[in-house]
């Protein structure tokens, strides 16, 4: 059914005129449960299905989703995304060329040992009672608890012959404990706030083992009320393997994302510092840092088998000894800069417009440990767990806060230090960075926003602890 | 504004697209789901049902050319079900036989799993709702080429430098029924234009939400932006540092919800990690704000069927309310103020049409002079008399176009960092002489809003279009004594 509808929409897109379109029919089942102070706070499930179609006409694109799969709402929507291509015209662009890709007949499905929607309902929510039962008894005034589920099939179908289907299942977790003291909060979380997400089973929900979590979090979120405030001034900083994560995800993902660097997001989401005439030479960061791009890590949240325009996932350098050498692309963009690859292509539904999104973008293991780093650091901060994330919109100018720090001085780790925050500019960080862990975790982003109407990406990020050199940490109002 | 050019052009009737006469589509939908729960659950099961068909078109450009065009039409059914004293929500898009069934068997199979629910609030009782404003068809059923039109002036009118942003329809049908004997109907359309021009690396933005198409002029924007942007070139950075500020209406839009989503939030007030504290003068006694949903054309009714309506938040500085769906206002013994709303159970109501009141009898800017003029200083950087108005009082500080990715770092102060965009400019004696490099701030949002610190309020309120879809945010231009700004664009 999936495929009969996507090759009627695109066949009636052809037919209105279009010389390339491209339909995607997705099945979306959703399940989330949300515990608080041991109880369930809120039990949600969704289905959804639909198409939506992708119409060339001139230069001109044009998408139209309708919620219907017969034949007839399907043709509707292909001369409908047709329709909208040609009004494009009226404000038009530069030719529009698309690099090649074999037309694929594909089937690829994500590595699931237990199906996370076949787990009783009354097993994932004991786990979550238990543990936020557990935070309130060890001091959290507010223990919450969260798994989300995300079950996908989707066909696509291009008018140069593309047949794929996928069925991707994502699921994941975690536990958070806030404790309020006079004027202000304090949070702990495991292993992030929202949680660990990946494309997998219910396994990795059971791996993170929430539970023996829960007393120490909402410990932890208690000690940090009485906590020294992290200092103010210049320091080493050594980041914990998460929080190094969204570091990647918003000071490197992003800025390599082709449609940013062209100006296709210029009025929301933001452009990027870098220039394409600078690919291949630009020093991005220190020779520690290698950066790739890579959707075939078994597990890794943003994993596929093709992306949403029918490109297969392959491995790609982004970063390579610090130096920048390859972008996140589309087919469309990748055209205009001269290269010859798509292949981060993706939609948030069968009601979005594909578009250039992160995959897997993760570093490379490094050479040391995490009490290595920190044995070698006669004065420093060590940060984990982000709780907020803010860069300007060429991704240079960053500032970021954790939930937790402590006080690294002579090589050993000391006091807790509460309200930690450190700022800076991505590429002078990123040369900063002189130490590097191998204790790597893919770590899944399951909340990536872009795109005008907007879009909820899954992105993943393999990373570990690492140390950057001269860092101004402890901004405050 | 309004499109003068555009009037005349003719309209596509889209399929999918529902006049009055359909609206009883929607409405049956919700009365067969609940007529469903009712055969199935047996008729002590409490069921509300919100069904909601969208028909969104969004255009979008960059470059200077149209490089993102979509529509898509969409169907919510939203069911709610509170069965043997347990509660679970289900939702989906089918709307067959099937479909329906399947909604209502897998949410009665979570409320069985689901654990006692002894705060359940009940439903909402019959009661009348309002009709809400008139729906505008010509924008409900605008074509692409209606939303391309505006774009081309956008484009026309930047001049030669480059132009980005979206020109977006929304239309909007709902019905809401409940076992209680309780439903309501509801229309509306929306309109928004959002667009930069960029000059030289420097942007400058014009932003506009309104209820019909034909008040969106893309010519004006457009020009608005351009000038801004030309205004912004050749920054020069400034040290880190407290200045005194005026923010223009799109910053002013960053202040609201950031209130709105941490502040005025009945969840998080519960829960003592919202600042707000009513019947304390937590602001100044310029600020008024307001929850005004129908100030704007919406649905008249929130996701529990309770009518909606203004709800005054702060009245002359003075915190008076916060926002409740029917659990948290039970909690609060204030009962629901009209907010329920999907995910509300886990972050909580958030008002999410706030107004802050403009002044009464804010001085107007004259048209010639140094000060106050529009003209005044650095071409360009002052749109607007209203504005001109606030800065001419300003004896050093900044002008301030936007805010840009603000973050929460501790909810109960509201510290949020962030930074500027769109175009910063210093202000001497009430002109702007020079454009500023973007700033980083941390900043607590009610302290800077405090008691004493709001030197001056616009009188001309702009409606800005949410980031995200479905709401809005309302002020006038907003003179404040002091912005903490601590970093620069170089670090």
């Amino acid at each position: 059914m999936g495929f009969d509808a996507a090759t009627a929409a695109v066949q009636a897109a052809l037919d209105a005129g279009a010389r390339y379109a491209d339909a995607r029919v997705m099945h979306r089942r959703y399940e989330s449960m949300s515990a608080r102070n041991g109880d369930i706070e809120e039990l949600a499930q969704h289905e959804s299905i639909g198409l939506g179609v992708r119409a060339l006409v001139g230069s001109g694109w044009g998408f139209h989703a309708v919620p219907e799969l017969s034949d007839a709402a399907a043709r509707d929507a292909g001369r409908r995304a047709a329709a909208i291509a040609a009004a494009s015209a009226r404000v038009p662009g530069p030719p529009v060329d698309l690099v090649p890709v074999e037309a694929a007949v594909a089937s690829w499905a994500s590595e699931c040992a237990v199906d996370p929607l076949g787990v009783p309902l009354s097993d994932k929510g004991d786990l979550l009672v238990g543990a936020t039962a557990t935070m309130r008894e060890h001091g959290a005034d507010l223990a919450e608890g969260l798994y989300q589920i995300w079950d996908t099939t989707k066909w696509f179908v291009s008018s140069e012959g593309h047949r794929i289907d996928q069925h991707i299942r994502e699921c994941g977790g975690g536990i958070s404990a806030t404790s309020i003291g006079d004027g202000e909060t304090q949070r702990r979380s495991y292993p992030s706030y929202r949680g660990q997400y990946g494309t997998t089973g219910w396994e990795l929900v059971t791996a993170l083992d929430l539970a023996a979590h829960a007393a120490r979090v909402a410990e932890e979120s208690r000690e940090l009320l009485t906590a020294p405030e992290c200092p103010s001034g210049e320091t080493d900083l050594i980041l914990g393997g998460e929080q190094l994560a969204l570091q990647i995800h918003e000071s490197v993902g992003h800025a390599i994302e082709l449609d940013r660097i062209l100006g296709w997001e210029a009025a929301f989401a933001g452009t990027s510092w870098l220039d394409l005439a600078r690919l291949g030479s630009l020093r991005y960061g220190s020779e520690l840092m290698n950066v790739t791009i890579d959707p075939t890590i078994p597990g890794a949240l943003g994993s596929f088998g093709f992306d949403d325009e029918g490109s297969p996932a392959v491995r790609r350098d982004a970063v390579r000894e610090g130096r920048w050498v390859g972008v996140l692309a589309g087919r469309d963009s990748a055209a205009v800069a001269g290269l010859d690859h798509g292949g981060s292509v993706r939609a948030d539904g069968w009601a979005r417009l594909p578009m250039v999104r992160m995959t897997n973008v993760g570093l490379e293991p490094g050479p040391h440990t995490l009490d290595e780093i920190i044995a070698a650091t006669d004065d420093g901060v060590l940060m984990d767990i982000n709780r907020s994330w803010s860069i300007d919109d060429k991704r240079l100018n960053f500032q970021f806060g954790c939930e937790v720090g402590w006080e690294v001085r002579k090589g050993r780790r000391g006091r807790m230090l509460r309200n930690p925050t450190y700022t800076g500019i991505g590429p002078v960080f990123w040369r900063s960075m002189d130490m590097l862990s191998s204790e790597t975790v893919a770590w899944g982003t399951p909340n990536c926003g872009k795109g005008q109407p907007g879009q909820i990406g899954h992105t993943g990020h393999p990373a570990a602890p690492a140390r950057f050199r001269g860092v101004r940490v402890g901004v405050r109002a | 504004m309004s499109e003068r050019t555009e009037r005349s052009e003719g309209r596509e009737r889209m399929p999918g697209r529902h006049s009055m006469s359909e609206r009883a589509d929607e409405r049956d939908l919700a009365a067969r789901v609940v007529e469903l729960v009712r055969r199935t659950a047996g008729p002590g099961a409490e069921a509300e049902v919100v069904v909601t068909r969208s028909d969104l078109a969004l255009t979008r450009f960059a470059n200077s050319f149209i490089h993102q065009n979509v529509a898509e039409t969409g169907t919510a059914v939203r069911l709610r079900l509170h069965v043997d004293g347990r509660t679970a929500a289900g939702g989906g898009n089918r709307v067959d036989a099937d479909g329906l069934t399947a909604l209502v068997e897998r949410t009665r199979a979570a409320a069985r799993l689901a654990p006692p629910d002894p705060a359940w609030p009940g439903l909402t009782a019959p009661t009348s709702t309002p009709t809400g404003s008139a729906v505008d068809e010509a924008t409900a059923f605008a074509s692409p080429d209606e939303r391309a039109a505006r774009v081309r002036a956008f484009v026309d009118a930047a001049d030669g430098l480059e132009a980005a942003g979206y020109c977006r329809t929304l239309f909007l049908s709902g019905a809401f029924a409940n076992s209680a004997g309780h439903s309501a109907v509801g229309r509306a359309a929306e309109a928004a234009m959002d667009g930069i021009a960029r000059a030289g690396g420097a942007d400058g933005v014009a932003r506009h939400c309104a209820d019909r198409l034909a008040d969106l002029d893309g010519a004006a924007l457009g020009a608005v932006a351009a000038a801004k942007a030309r205004a912004a070139a050749d920054p020069v950075e400034l040290p880190p540092g407290h200045y005194e500020v005026v923010l223009e209406p799109a910053a002013v839009a960053d202040l609201l919800q950031n209130l709105a989503w941490y502040g005025f939030n009945g969840k998080r007030h519960a829960e003592r990690q919202s600042f707000a504290e009513p019947g304390t003068a937590q602001f100044d006694p310029a600020v008024t704000l307001v929850d005004d949903p129908l100030h704007a054309s919406t649905l008249p009714f929130d996701l529990e069927g309770t009518p909606r309506r203004a709800l005054t938040l702060v009245r002359a500085g003075t915190t008076g309310a916060v926002a409740h769906d029917r659990r948290s206002g039970a909690g609060a013994g204030t009962g629901s103020t009209g907010h329920g709303m999907a995910g509300g159970s886990t972050f909580g109501p958030i008002p999410s049409n706030l107004r802050l009141l403009p002044a009464d009898a804010a001085p107007v800017a004259t048209v010639d002079g140094p000060a106050g003029s529009v003209g005044a200083g650095v071409t360009g950087a002052v749109g607007d008399p209203d504005t001109a108005a606030l800065v001419a009082g300003v004896r050093r500080g900044l002008l301030v176009s936007d805010f840009w990715y603000t973050r929460v770092l501790d909810p109960k102060q509201l510290v949020v960092t962030g930074l500027t965009r769109n175009g910063v400019w210093l202000v001497e004696d009430g002109v702007p002489v020079r454009a500023v490099r973007d700033f980083r701030f941390t900043e607590s949002y009610p302290r800077a809003l405090g008691p004493g610190r709001v030197l001056g309020l616009g009188r001309r309120p702009v409606r800005q279009p949410a980031r995200s879809d479905g709401s809005w945010w309302e002020g006038p231009a907003l003179r404040l004594s002091s912005w903490h700004f601590t970093g620069g664009a170089s670090g």
